[in-house]
């Protein structure tokens, strides 16, 4: 081939590679559209967004933390522990045993719940410097225990009317659970494309080192992305018991392990360092179109897992490969 | 039987956004020491990761002895005879240095069906080819524990251990100093008179004349010539490599120097140096010789608030200043440019603008939203990149692919962005080429005439004479003389390195 050919087949190839997670999702939605009757329909649309905006909303942050190569496991039951603490708050003063406080204080007293967690899980990991993957490993137990400890194991029901509206209001036909998750992408997107915190973030996952040498506080900002994670999920947690109209210590079960799933299909690199909003988005939708797709296809439950396994390993293998030269 | 040990005909490779190699030639004989020149980003490191099997090249021939050479895959190389020290050291750091040697090709011994790692044999045979290179490493050795240079050095014995007819040389002796150069050479000599052909990188003109037969020289990928080095002058040599003519090389100018601006005192680390004391004043240029293991990286590094400081004191204009990490530094009025870019330096996977102002974010910080200023960004990157001639498809490319001398002039342009006071430069022109080498000098001087203060540390005497003030000698953790620049000279500052 021409040197010239060559160039331009490299343009080719870096353009697609570029695309190429957008493009699997518009085939996505083709695919399904064709292969199911009730796939691209108004109503399906907003269920997905009604079923994915908690889970979105924990990976954004769980991206975060990934690309400041950290890990963090405590998601899902920063999901339960929030539901229950906002649910308590929020019960119908017969059965509440604190009386009837304005809505705000659940939802403040739910994120604190994150925001205390998150900051430990980053102390421990930036003071201590045990490993993210053990640091947050421990947090999901404890808070998952202190759920169960909290409600004997029994759902916290009977919610309050303006309490439950969090979750469960119509902006027009767009769910406000998919409008918190849109806020909260744009947020996130602020912060890592256009503030100094957000550059750190990605020189910490780049290259710690040179992160500290330059000045940046590495301990201070780890804390604050997991602090951010955290909270993201707690308020998804505080979400969920206004949805569901009741907090439960099980709540939030694998959440976790869905929202690295996603960003990891949308590109953000465990290596560090690597990743944008944009691309955890669409890994989010990926995951939620061939979910809602494959009930619709009528395609067993077991099956299902086993398509999801497959698509995070192989967007991840495919991945991989765009970056090898030779 | 070719006359050549390889022949390398017409060999182009292109990356997204640049041709790294546009039909490039080049003939090695068995015996003689070829040199490879070209400016940062020519395509030296290419070619020889062709040649090697890192890279697939996109047309053009190998002929290794002749024969016609597919090399998948490194190991594939190392298989047929060809070896190679690679520029950027990638040790396993957490495995000993004998580990590290026989990586790919550990020593086995039987036990029953097993195949097992024969850790005594290793040792053993790590052991003989130390004392046959009368290297100083112990190969139990936690890899990375080594200082540089010793890495360095294990790199090169590794290479040389496997006995090859091609062995390729990319930049040995960027962080070597003096004595280890002079060994290396003793080793090359040998391999020479063995028949070895060798393949020498090196941004260090006086050692190409030294040690080298012949040349190439690359410009852009293209290839520029091929000389016999004894018919050439280093004058020569330089306006074939960057094609114009380039004047003094070490620009420095004469300053007045105004008043102590750093006092240090009795400054000691436990195992590194001990009782360094010295001033330095505004303007000034302070020069760190010595040789592998004097410790002045790891005084630079306790300035910078990266090691404990466990006795002595450190006055800035005169008051006493506690620096417990590089932010306090940077308070102070630090900069800290360090000498090993690839695990301090730079963020591979970050772009080439965000690496240039890692450094300086909040000063890019646009009250009320507190966001980034990107305009501003976009014209600082540009302006310094441009100043040092760094080489780059655009800001926007990943600074991992961009060639060891560019990534280091982006660490250059990344600490001068900060406008230090006090402005640490640790073998700020390792790895760089002869154009942007003046280039550095040159900003270097025009800071101490704008009131600021350098150390610098350097292993390249020359550098070190040329650009100093006052010369602080090191020899193994202690300080053992403060020369005035009318008084070093070369024999005198080795003297004191040496402590003979
Ligand atoms: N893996 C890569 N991906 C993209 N571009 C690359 C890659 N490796 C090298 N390049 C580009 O190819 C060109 C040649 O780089 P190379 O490393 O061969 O230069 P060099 O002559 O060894 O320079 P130096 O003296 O600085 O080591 C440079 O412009 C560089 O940016
Ligand atoms: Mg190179």
């Amino acid at each position: 081939m021409t040197k010239r050919g060559i160039l331009m087949k490299n343009r080719l190839v870096q353009i697609l590679n570029k695309y190429s997670l957008y493009l699997v999702l518009v085939l996505l939605v083709l695919f399904f559209s064709i292969a199911t009757e009730g796939f691209f329909t108004v109503p399906n649309a907003m269920s997905m967004l009604t079923s994915w905006s908690i889970k979105g909303l924990i990976a954004l942050g769980v991206g975060m933390v990934i690309i400041s190569r950290g890990i963090d496991l405590s998601s899902g039951s920063v999901v339960a522990l929030a539901s229950v603490v906002a649910a308590s708050f929020a019960q119908n003063p017969e059965v509440s045993k604190f009386g009837m406080p304005p809505v705000f204080v659940a939802v403040v007293l739910a994120s604190l719940v994150g925001v205390v967690i998150g900051a430990c899980n980053g102390a421990f990991v930036a003071y201590t410097k045990i490993p993210p993957f053990i640091a947050t490993l421990g947090a999901m137990t404890v808070a998952r225990g202190l759920a169960l400890m909290y409600t004997k194991g029994f759902p916290v029901s009977q919610l309050r009317e303006d309490f439950m509206i969090l979750g469960r209001a119509m902006v027009g036909p767009v769910p406000l659970l998919a409008i918190y998750f849109l806020v909260a992408a744009g947020a996130v997107w602020v912060i890592l494309n256009h503030t100094a915190f957000g550059k750190n973030i990605y020189a910490i996952g780049g290259n710690e080192n040179a992160a500290r040498v330059s000045g940046v506080s590495v301990e201070l900002n780890l804390v604050a992305v997991y602090t951010i994670a955290a909270f993201l999920a707690a308020f998804g947690g505080m979400l969920m018991a206004a949805r569901t109209a009741a907090g439960n210590a099980t709540y939030g079960n694998m959440y976790e392990l869905d929202a690295i799933a996603a960003v990891t299909v949308g590109g953000i690199s465990h290596s560090g360092g690597l990743g944008t909003v944009s691309g955890m988005v669409a890994g989010i939708m990926i995951l939620a179109v061939v979910e809602n797709g494959l009930i619709l296809l009528g395609v067993s439950p077991y099956l299902q897992q086993v398509v999801k396994g497959c698509i995070i390993v192989g967007a991840v293998i495919y991945d991989m490969s765009k970056h090898k030269r030779r | 039987m070719s006359d050549y040990t390889l022949e390398v005909e017409n060999l182009s490779k292109a990356f997204p956004g640049v041709q790294a190699l546009d039909g490039v030639s080049l003939r090695v004989r068995p015996g003689h020491v070829h040199a490879v020149m070209g400016e940062n980003g020519a395509g030296k490191s290419t070619l020889m990761k062709c040649l090697l099997g890192l890279y697939r090249p996109d047309s053009g021939r190998i002929l290794f002895k002749g024969e016609e050479l597919r090399i998948p895959h490194p190991s594939v190389a190392l298989a047929k005879g060809i070896a190679m020290i690679h520029q950027e050291l990638n040790p396993v750091a957490e495995r000993p240095v004998m580990e590290n040697i026989w990586l790919g090709r550990f020593p086995r011994r039987r036990f029953g069906p097993l195949s097992l790692v024969d850790a005594e044999a290793m040792h053993v045979r790590t052991r003989a080819i130390f004392e046959d290179l009368e290297l100083n490493l112990d190969p139990r050795e936690r890899a990375g524990n080594l200082t540089v240079a010793k890495m360095q050095m294990m790199e090169i014995a590794k290479a040389v251990s496997y006995n090859s007819e091609l062995l390729i040389m990319d930049e040995p002796t960027s962080s070597l100093t003096e004595t280890e150069i002079a060994q290396l050479f003793k080793i090359i000599r040998r391999l020479r008179s063995q028949g070895v052909a060798i393949i020498y990188i090196s941004h260090k003109m006086e050692e190409i004349f030294r040690i080298c037969d012949e040349v190439t020289v690359l410009r852009d990928g293209k290839f520029v010539g091929e000389r016999e080095v004894a018919s050439l002058t280093i004058e020569e040599l330089i306006r074939m490599m960057v094609g114009r003519e380039l004047t003094s090389l070490f620009p420095k100018q004469d300053v007045p120097l105004g008043d102590v601006r750093l006092r240090v005192e009795e400054l000691s680390s436990p195992g590194a140096f001990e009782n360094v004391t010295f001033d330095l004043r505004r303007g000034e240029i302070l020069g760190f010789a010595g040789l592998v293991g004097a410790g002045r990286t790891e005084l630079m590094e306790t300035l910078f608030g990266l090691r404990p400081i466990a006795s002595g004191r450190v006055l800035i204009d005169g008051g006493e200043t506690r620096i417990r990490s590089p932010r306090d530094a940077k308070r102070a009025g630090f900069a800290f440019l360090t000498e090993d870019r690839r695990s301090t330096g730079i963020i591979g996977v970050g772009s080439v603008t965000d690496n240039t102002i890692i450094a300086n974010l909040l000063s890019y910080v646009k009250k009320p939203l507190r966001l980034l200023d990107f305009a501003r960004i976009r014209t600082d990157t540009r302006e310094y990149n441009e100043r040092l001639r760094t080489r780059t498809p655009s800001y926007e490319t990943r600074i991992q692919n961009l060639s060891g001398g560019n990534q280091q002039k982006v660490l250059v342009a990344r600490w001068l962005l900060t406008r230090p006071d006090i402005l640490i430069l640790d073998e700020p022109t390792r790895g760089i080429d002869v154009g942007a080498k003046a280039e550095i000098h040159a900003i270097i001087s025009e800071l101490a005439a704008e009131g600021n203060s350098i150390l610098l540390v350097s292993s390249e005497l020359p550098e070190i004479l040329g650009m100093s003030d006052r010369i602080v000698v090191m020899h193994e953790g202690r300080q053992t003389a403060i020369l005035e620049r009318k008084d070093a000279s070369q024999e005198l500052v080795m003297k004191y390195a040496t402590a003979v």
